[in-house]
């Protein structure tokens, strides 16, 4: 008999790279149905274009590497990239904006570095934060959420004005972007900081028409995104497809700093509420920042990879040039985590707590 | 101000910096003075110590004093690919290729004495660099396997060819679990 | 410690535990083989007995083959502390002693002793020691270890070392966690053998008197717990505690958190926080060792999986192949698409090689997964998820593991200290991407442990070369001083004076003749001494007495002459090279050594048999020598041969022609005459080539060993005249090699 040979373990969970993939890109559902209620079509048609840019790109370099692409697209990671990417990026932004978007996080950020589990920096963050710097108009270019647009768009408008730059009607981005005031509509962040810094108050400023949602202070659309994206990260938590101690690290982080601010500021700095539900703090604390590839790998060392995200979020947030910081901040601490997985090591059994010597190695 | 006495602080700005972090300099390198191996003991360490002297010299201790002085790395058959990597970490330069011209890389062999066709004219035992090989004149010979480290230098002076290189066979505390071929699973890079 | 004992028993008894890190929740499937009695199983026709079946050395086998064996009968034996013998595990005939397949992951072969079984299975007379209380504590720990009990539940750590411990035990576990899916031959070994297992405990304690003795067994054995607890009721001090069901909580680490919150300190043993652990078969095999004297034969063995049509246990014979057991369990091999076959469990077990390996003290489990159970996928690329960080038991970093053991950064891997991990398994099992990373943990630890063999393997021949260095340095100095002195000594007669030094070289001249004489005289004086009664007995045989002592005396010198001409010459051999000067001096020497060879065979002839043996030995030696000489001639034409290279190939080729023309018999023969010839030949080359002082000295000390030697034969019987030609056979041969190479190297030369 020719017996099969196996190293031990001969038992295997069911559950695999791509499960957990398509997992976490379930779990993105409800956040991205409400976003496309908010926003319309335009946020679907990105998804498809990015989804169709990756897999292109990813079969073309394992291709030329000479490496099976089959079962690194079965994979899904490449998916759920093009899936964050294409949800970051305003949804009537023109088509090569994201073609270009994915390529980039695909081709540089993913396989020049050596493909899955190898990237350094977040993919779609590094793809997102490369399309905002280079194209900084396209992508600032969001409409009024659903309801407070002066003109309504359908699914064709969407394919319009991402393929062509007008509606089937013939109006451009610029002109979508009124609402029905007839007054170009900011980001909820954005416009509280316009507005603070027009020596406005922060309780001023949330009386604005795009603030007018259940909680006060939180936009409209940002709130109800946010709580569905919360949704999916508690469903990924309560799976144990990520850890909690990203997500709460970061989001303590954030809410606290805004807390003690506010306290000693409230007039110029907006409240913990107000920085928890608006922008992309939500998604990036649960499916951003917990990428495992670009995150620490132990929990000591996500708790502290998730405050210092937290932390930078809101720095820049409250000083930086930015209105939102999710994607800068994420990307500065992926270059921290050799650094961080190294000092949280935990200690193994039957050892002493470690210490480490000049040399970096234990002293026992 | 005038031009000159800009110059002049400039000058003695600059002198008295100098002065400052050469003083720095100084103590740091008596303070932090790195008490390592001198390099010939670090090489000699990489160095298999087979004292085979394929790479020319009579030992492994004198290749690594030339190798300290700036031979080549690739010189060395018995420590093969593994050992050069690690000489070429240690000095700082490229890994090369074994030199075929010393010999090629095989697999680990001790020397194994013919007892019945040995003489007893102790030339192995002459020849033995590691003083491996056990016995008198006129009597029989026999190799220590635990100390031979398969230099071959036996080999050639016996002169009735009794001694034979034999492969150390592998046994189930040698066995490196290669089994890898055997399952189903592929490498992915 | 930081856990204190009193604490410690105070949680236990409320049934309060602790936990360890990680673990996973593997399928347990242990319904599928628990459910019958422990089955006898029927006896194999053959029976494989690896002779090392445990952690330690090897004992020496004691059996030879064809030798009848009794069941129980041991077959090795040893004075080393760490070996444990192994016995007959049935009656029988021992057929072969040597290598068989192994139950090791690699299947190599190791030493094993097959025995043939008479199918009688007749005990050896037992010896039980039932008053083991009364015995002292080394008799019955002597005795354990006689009936070759090593660990039963997995490494298979010699049994009589840990109960051998002098240190202070606190606790006693007894481990009956079983936590791997499928195995339950402790588990069906507990709910039928619970009475006997708790004597064993009985006797454990005895031996190591711990304060408490903790009998741990996981919650999903009720039947089990309930088993032991009745078992166990008559003693307070023995507890037994069901634990929380998780992977791998039988883990002898695993198992001490779990129970006394301590930690085994890295490269520590359980005796280090004052725990010993002991498994529920050893614990039974010591009941059976003591109570019933017999010794290890037989385990219990789980044979179970998709693929087996009556999976349960059975009491298999150690050395029982286990294609024996596939039979027994109703192996259908349709239902899997390569046979395959697991040792151990599903998480920890390894695939065995061949079906012929055989049980071993530990093995518990044949594992036979239909194609459903064992799904191989691929690798995939690590994500860094870290999921198996948060099932280690033994809190390492499995990810950082990988990296470094793929990498082969071996040292960096240390770091993280690899050698912590105890490859249950854990981190593969819940690994996404499917990764095999107890296997490169395997490999990676292998690989150090060669590396750190060869370490110490290098450093020994480093040590061994430089004391080699010195002393060759030594000896070399040490010449070179002797050298000096004795130069200096020369200087200092000779700066002196001319007359004194003249007149000491003419005393040391004197003195080296007295002493000459005296030799003579001594050899005469012993002839004289054995004479005067010989010529008593034959009257009027003065005369001849004395023409006797006189033919002596000129045997001596005569002796004496040719053996300085033989140094001689020997010295002008090497020194000088003009061919016909040698064999003049040859011939001439040769011929002083028969005439005085012919004296004394002479001498014998005449002489009575009472200095027969003394003339005999000088004959002897005279015969050597004239031997040697002839010897030397023979070789010293070769030589001569090989001066000119066309002759000795002209030779050769004649000799070839020759043979060419002989039957196949003779051809071998000639062919040997003509290499040995050619390898004279090609020796003395050698030499003359080299043509150095240091040659030469080698040359004549050889010569004279060799003359030494030929005496030693003369006397010596025809015994050693077989060796003497083997050798000459051996140098021919050799000789004659490189003699064709040279010659064929000598004639390229010529046409170049």
């Amino acid at each position: 008999m020719n017996f099969k040979l196996a190293s031990s373990p001969h038992q295997h969970v069911r559950r695999n790279t791509g499960q957990v993939m398509r997992m976490v890109i379930l779990a993105l559902l409800p956040g991205v149905l409400l976003q496309t209620w908010f926003f319309g079509w335009g946020t679907l048609v990105q998804v498809m274009l990015a989804i169709i840019t990756v897999v292109v790109t990813e079969a073309a370099i394992l291709e030329l590497r000479k490496k099976d692409f089959e079962s690194a697209i079965k994979d899904y990671s490449a998916i759920l990239t093009a899936v964050l990417l294409a949800i970051s990026i305003p949804p009537f932004a023109p088509w090569w904006i994201v073609v270009l978007g994915s390529f980039f996080a695909i081709a540089i950020v993913k396989q020049l570095y050596g493909g899955l589990g190898f990237n350094v920096f977040n993919p779609a963050m590094a793809g997102y934060v490369m399309l905002l710097i280079s194209f900084p108009v396209q992508m600032t270019q969001w409409l009024p959420p659903a309801g407070l647009a002066q003109y309504s768009h359908n699914f064709n408008d969407a394919l319009y004005v991402i393929f062509t730059g007008f509606s089937v009607d013939g109006f451009s981005i610029a002109q979508l972007k009124t609402d029905y005031d007839g007054v170009t509509m900011a980001t909820p962040l954005d416009t509280a900081k316009t507005a603070i810094a027009q020596n406005l108050t922060y309780s001023e400023s949330i009386e604005l028409p795009i603030f007018d949602s259940l909680v006060p202070g939180i936009g409209v659309a940002s709130s109800w995104i946010s709580l569905g994206y919360l949704l999916g990260g508690l469903y990924l938590i309560k799976q144990k497809v990520i850890n909690w101690h990203i997500p709460v690290g970061m989001l303590t982080t954030t809410v606290v700093c805004a807390i003690i601010m506010s306290i000693a500021d409230s007039d110029v700095y907006p409240s913990g509420i107000f920085h928890l539900l608006n922008g992309s703090i939500i998604i990036g604390a649960f499916f951003i920042a917990t990428d495992p590839v670009s995150a620490c790998t132990t929990n000591k060392g996500r708790l502290v990879f998730g405050a210092a995200i937290g932390f930078w979020v809101y720095v820049i947030r409250t000083w930086g040039g930015y209105p939102d910081a999710v994607a800068f901040a994420v990307l500065i601490m992926n270059m921290a985590v050799p650094l961080i997985d190294y000092y949280t090591r935990p200690r193994t059994y039957g050892h002493s707590p470690i210490k480490t010597n000049k040399r970096g190695i234990n002293d026992e | 101000m005038s031009l000159s006495f800009a110059i002049f602080t400039a000058l003695c700005a600059i002198g008295v910096l100098a002065l400052i972090f050469g003083l720095v300099l100084g103590f740091a390198a008596v303070k932090f003075k790195v008490q390592g191996d001198p390099l010939v003991e670090q090489i000699d360490e990489i160095l298999p110590q087979t004292q085979c002297g394929q790479c020319g010299y009579p030992g492994c201790k004198p290749y690594a004093e030339a190798i300290a002085n700036g031979d080549d790395i690739n010189k060395c058959p018995p420590g093969g690919e593994a050992t050069i990597k690690k000489l070429a970490d240690l000095m700082g330069v490229e890994a090369k290729s074994l030199d075929a011209a010393h010999g090629t890389e095989d697999v680990k062999k001790v020397a194994f004495i013919r007892e019945a066709e040995c003489i007893g004219c102790t030339k192995c035992i002459q020849a033995c660099p590691v003083d491996a090989i056990l016995g008198a004149a006129k009597q029989m010979h026999t190799v220590i396997t635990d100390e031979c480290t398969g230099c071959d230098l036996c080999v050639a002076p016996c002169p009735v060819d009794c001694i034979d290189m034999v492969p150390v066979p592998q046994s189930t505390a040698s066995w490196r679990w290669d089994i890898d071929k055997s399952i189903p699973i592929k490498q992915v890079k | 410690m930081d856990n204190n004992f009193d604490d410690i028993v105070k949680k236990l008894e409320n049934n309060e535990l602790w936990d360890f890190h990680g673990g996973v929740f593997p399928a347990e499937q242990k319904t599928l083989s628990n459910q019958n009695l422990i089955a006898q199983l029927p006896l194999s026709k053959y029976l494989y007995v690896p002779v090392k079946q445990h952690i330690g050395v090897e004992g020496q086998v004691i059996v030879s083959e064809g030798q009848a064996v009794l069941k129980g009968e041991p077959l090795t034996q040893s004075s080393n502390p760490f070996a444990v013998p192994i016995h007959a595990p049935s009656s029988g005939k021992i057929l072969s002693i040597g290598e068989h397949v192994s139950a090791h992951p690699s299947g190599l072969p190791e030493l094993t002793i097959k025995i043939e079984t008479d199918q009688q299975d007749r005990w050896l007379p037992l010896t039980p020691m039932v008053d083991y209380q009364k015995q002292s504590k080394m008799d019955v720990i002597g005795a354990i270890c006689n009936a070759g009990i090593s660990g039963m539940g997995g490494a298979g750590f010699p049994t009589h070392i840990k109960i051998g411990t002098t240190k202070q035990v606190e606790f006693l576990i007894i481990n009956g966690v079983e936590c791997e899916p499928y195995i339950t031959s402790d588990d069906r070994l507990m709910r039928e053998h619970a009475w006997q297992i708790r004597q064993g405990i009985d006797v454990l304690c005895h031996l190591l008197n711990p304060k408490c003795v903790v009998i741990a067994i996981e919650k999903n054995k009720p039947e089990a717990i309930e088993a032991m607890e009745v078992a166990c009721k008559e003693n307070s001090n023995y507890q037994v505690v069901d634990i929380p069901t998780k992977y791998p909580a039988g883990g002898e680490k695993q198992l001490i958190q779990v129970l006394t919150n301590r930690e085994v300190p890295a490269k520590g043993l359980p005796i280090d926080v004052g725990v010993i652990m002991h498994n529920v078969g050893t614990c039974f095999a010591v009941s059976d060792a003591i109570f019933s004297g017999k010794p290890l034969v037989q385990r219990v063995v789980t044979v179970t999986g998709g693929a087996v049509e009556t999976p349960g246990n059975f009491w298999a014979p150690i050395g029982t192949p286990v294609s024996h057991l596939f039979n027994e369990a109703n192996y259908n091999s349709k239902a899997q698409k390569q046979p395959q076959a697991i040792m151990g469990g599903p998480m920890m077990g390894f695939s065995i090689t061949d079906e012929s390996v055989p049980v071993v003290k530990t093995t518990n489990c044949i594992l036979l997964p239909d194609a459903k159970e064992s799904q191989t996928r691929k690798e995939q690329a690590c994500i860094r998820c870290g999921a198996c960080a948060d099932v280690c038991p033994a809190n390492l970093l499995p990810q950082q593991l990988f990296w470094h053991a793929k990498g082969k950064e071996l040292d960096k891997a240390q770091d993280y200290n690899l050698f912590d991990c105890i490859e249950c398994g854990a981190c593969a099992y819940v690994c996404p991407s499917d990764i095999p990373l107890v296997h490169y943990y395997r490999v990676a630890k292998s690989e150090i442990k060669l590396e750190q063999d060869e370490k110490v393997k290098a450093d020994k021949a480093r040590e061994r070369f430089e004391k080699r260095a010195a002393r060759l340095i030594a000896e070399q100095e040490a010449r070179d001083e002797k050298h000096r002195l004795a130069a200096e000594a020369r200087k200092q007669a000779m700066s002196d004076s001319g007359n004194t030094a003249k007149d000491k070289i003419a005393a040391a001249l004197a003195r080296a003749k007295a002493k000459k004489e005296a030799t003579a005289k001594g050899m005469s004086n012993a002839d004289e001494s054995i004479a005067p009664h010989k010529a008593n007995e034959n009257s009027g045989t003065k005369a001849s007495s004395n023409e006797r002592v006189q033919a002596a005396i000129a045997r001596a010198k005569a002796k004496k002459e040719a053996a300085q001409k033989a140094l001689q010459q020997t010295e002008s051999k090497t020194a000088n090279l003009e061919p016909t000067e040698i064999s003049d001096t040859d011939s001439a020497d040769s011929k002083v050594m028969l005439q005085d060879a012919d004296v004394a065979d002479t001498l014998d002839n005449k002489d009575k048999p009472a200095i027969d043996k003394k003339a005999k030995v000088a004959a002897a030696i005279a015969k050597a020598k004239a031997k040697k000489l002839a010897q030397q001639r023979e070789e010293k034409e070769a030589e001569n041969s090989i001066g000119y290279p066309d002759n000795a190939n002209s030779a050769v080729e004649k000799n070839t022609k020759e043979t060419q023309s002989d039957d196949i018999q003779a051809e071998n023969l000639a062919l040997k005459k003509q290499r040995v010839a050619a390898a004279v030949a090609k020796a003395k080359a050698k030499k003359l080539a080299a043509n150095s002082d240091q040659v030469i000295a080698d040359d004549v000390t050889t010569k004279q060993d060799t003359l030494q030697s030929l005496d030693k034969d003369n006397k010596e019987s025809q015994g050693l005249d077989q060796k003497k030609q083997r050798i000459a056979a051996a140098v021919a041969k050799a000789k004659a090699k490189k003699a064709a190479k040279d010659a064929s190297q000598k004639t390229e030369d010529d046409k170049s």
